[in-house]
């Protein structure tokens, strides 16, 4: 329409252009159009199925738990208070309990522990993949892969039997006469952490690798050259080049770490409990659906600020090499 | 150990009895390599060796038997499970992969629009929320949606899995489309393919390889779930990892390990065809 109204009659040719423009601008809006319509199968059932039911968590956080599981829909922050205090229920008063305190803290200890653990494993791996000639090096990534696509479930009822009482371990030192007693490994905290750097240490590898593999040989020699010392070459040369890869390998061990539930299940035994299972656990036998749901969004708050932190170290581009 | 070490420096320009200075090498790190595998895969082998162990304990070594093989493909519950993990996981995979499959045409080989970055967070989502905090929630929807609809039955389950395959079935076909150039189906085109024809004909044969590693992706990742089954599963819709993870919970049989075994072996074959399968088409 805007094509008729050209102001300069003399030569067709504006009008042309602005023409072509015009229906190159219907046919990008139909491409769009498009886009979205593929779009929206895959976005809808995410949206609908995985971020709808966050909602309905916030929701619940705030109400009253039913008596048989479910909630009562009156307005309600015991969830959140339930966390520091325990409530009396002859005189009403609140008392300070931090036994659900202690569960967070130790869920984030073993979190950032079994962090350090595959990054002390998994960074020196890492680079040595990455200096292998290409050929090995793709052998040794599917070999680092593979134990990512086995059942998690399965890889940790492994572990089971490597640190059982009549597990691997305790048969060995036995045999070897090192031992009298089996050593008490299993429904520890040590389990768990061991658990979990076994479970996420290819989380670690992959990224730190990715982000060696870009690393220049040169700059490497040229710091030899200047009279490095290989601690030196590493520490100025290597981690700076690293370091997006070590940030990206840290919070794809810390979250999931944070929030397990088979590990802590299966090598933590009843008394080393983790958010994951007790999460669980309110929404299974104690039935308290609104104090599951208060502690899923503190779980989902302490990610949140780890992605933060991802955002801020590894998400932001570097000006120079 | 043999020293594994690539040798960057030309060999004979050094003094003999000296190794040559190799700029690549740092102190231990390829003990440590070593270590890693050995810790990856130390105990699966434990699981398998055991796994034809004739001895009920599940730890101390008798002799070479396949017992618990013929117990546990005899046992009616693990037959159950596994055909309900097959049902469950034919439908998640087939639903995502077509939902990632149309994701990925329309996010790649196009110019970048206006919430793509919106769009990236959606898909990849599931992969960023705990998976403990994902089961509670859509426990939490589900029991809503029975309480107002009464409608009950396996297809919650199949929805579930489907949600958190998307991702895995839309990496690799995003990856195929990026790797391919638009030349062939522009000159499908210029020979007066229609479009319908350019895609059934170009566009799609040459998307298979990503589709179906995709698709694999995702019958993995559906067929090992544990947590999200655990909560969303009703009764009767028991998979086959739920099934072993009660095992576990009671008592370990050899059974259990040979079972494993299977499950381990199907997923190794897979991811291990798809990784070779990948490579030759490079």
């Amino acid at each position: 329409m805007a094509a008729e109204t050209a102001s300069v009659p003399a030569t067709s040719a504006p009008a042309e252009t602005e023409r072509l423009r015009l229906a190159k601008a219907a046919i990008r809006r139909g491409k769009l159009r498009t886009r979205w319509l593929l779009l929206s199968p895959a976005l809808l059932t995410i949206v609908l199925v995985g971020l709808l039911p966050l909602s309905i968590i916030l929701v619940y956080s705030f109400l009253e738990p039913g008596t048989y599981g479910g909630v009562r829909w009156v307005f309600s922050t015991d969830a959140y208070v339930q966390f520091l205090f325990e409530r009396d229920l002859f005189e009403d008063t609140l008392t300070f309990n931090p036994a659900y305190l202690e569960i967070f803290w130790r869920s984030v200890e073993l979190a950032l522990l079994s962090t350090v653990g595959s990054l002390l494993i998994g960074f020196p791996t890492a680079y040595f993949i990455a200096t292998r000639p290409p050929s090995r090096r793709n052998l040794w990534l599917f070999l680092i892969t593979l134990p990512f696509w086995t059942n998690l479930l399965i890889r940790t009822f492994a572990m089971m039997l490597i640190l059982r009482d009549e597990g691997v371990i305790n048969i060995i030192l036995m045999k070897l006469g090192l031992i009298d007693q089996p050593l008490v490994l299993i429904y520890t905290d040590g389990a768990v952490f061991l658990g979990l750097v076994y479970s996420y240490l290819p989380f670690m590898v992959l990224p730190i690798y990715a982000a060696l593999e870009k690393l220049d040989f040169r700059l490497v020699e040229a710091a030899y050259d200047l009279y490095a010392t290989r601690g030196k070459v590493l520490r100025h040369v290597i981690l700076p080049v690293a370091k997006p890869g070590l940030v990206a390998g840290c919070i794809l061990v810390f979250v999931p770490g944070l929030g397990a539930y088979i590990t802590p299940e299966l090598l933590g035994g009843g008394k080393s409990l983790m958010i994951g299972n007790m999460i669980a656990i309110q929404f299974g036998n104690s039935r308290n659906w609104p104090f599951g749901s208060a502690a899923s969004l503190i779980l989902m708050a302490i990610v949140l600020v780890a992605l933060l932190v991802y955002v801020r170290y590894a998400g932001r581009r570097r000006g120079h090499g | 150990m043999a020293d594994r070490t690539l040798q960057t420096t030309a060999p004979g320009g050094k003094p003999a009895g000296r190794r040559p200075f190799d700029l690549k090498r740092q102190t231990g790190f390829s003990e440590i390599a070593w270590f890693c595998l050995f810790v990856l895969y130390a105990p699966i082998a434990v699981l398998i060796v055991f796994s034809f162990n004739d001895n009920r304990s599940v730890t101390l070594w008798t002799e070479f038997s396949l017992r618990w093989y013929r117990s546990a493909l005899n046992n009616q519950g693990i037959q159950n499970a596994a055909m309900i993990s097959l049902q469950v996981g034919a439908v998640a995979t087939l639903v995502s992969t077509f939902f990632a499959t149309l994701a990925a045409l329309a996010t790649t080989r196009n110019e970048r629009f206006r919430g793509e970055g919106l769009v990236y967070a959606v898909i990849n989502q599931p992969l960023m929320i705990p998976e403990i905090v994902t089961a509670v929630a859509t426990l939490a929807l589900f029991a809503l949606i029975k309480q107002l609809t009464g409608v009950g039955g396996i297809g919650y389950l199949m929805l579930a899995h489907t949600v958190f395959c998307i991702p895995f079935a839309y990496m690799p076909i995003r990856a195929r489309l990026e790797d391919m150039n638009l030349t062939l189906e522009q000159a499908a085109a210029d020979l007066y393919a229609t479009p319908l024809q350019v895609f059934r004909r170009i566009t799609l044969p040459l998307m298979m390889p990503g589709i179906v590693a995709g698709a694999m992706l995702a019958f993995v990742v559906s067929f090992d779930d544990v947590i999200i089954t655990l909560m969303v599963a009703g009764p009767g819709e028991t998979t086959l990892p739920i099934y072993i993870f009660g095992q576990m919970r009671r008592g370990i049989t050899p059974e259990t390990n040979a079972v494993s075994t299977l499950i381990v072996l199907l997923s190794v074959v897979l991811v291990a065809l798809l990784f070779f399968f990948g490579k030759r088409r490079r």
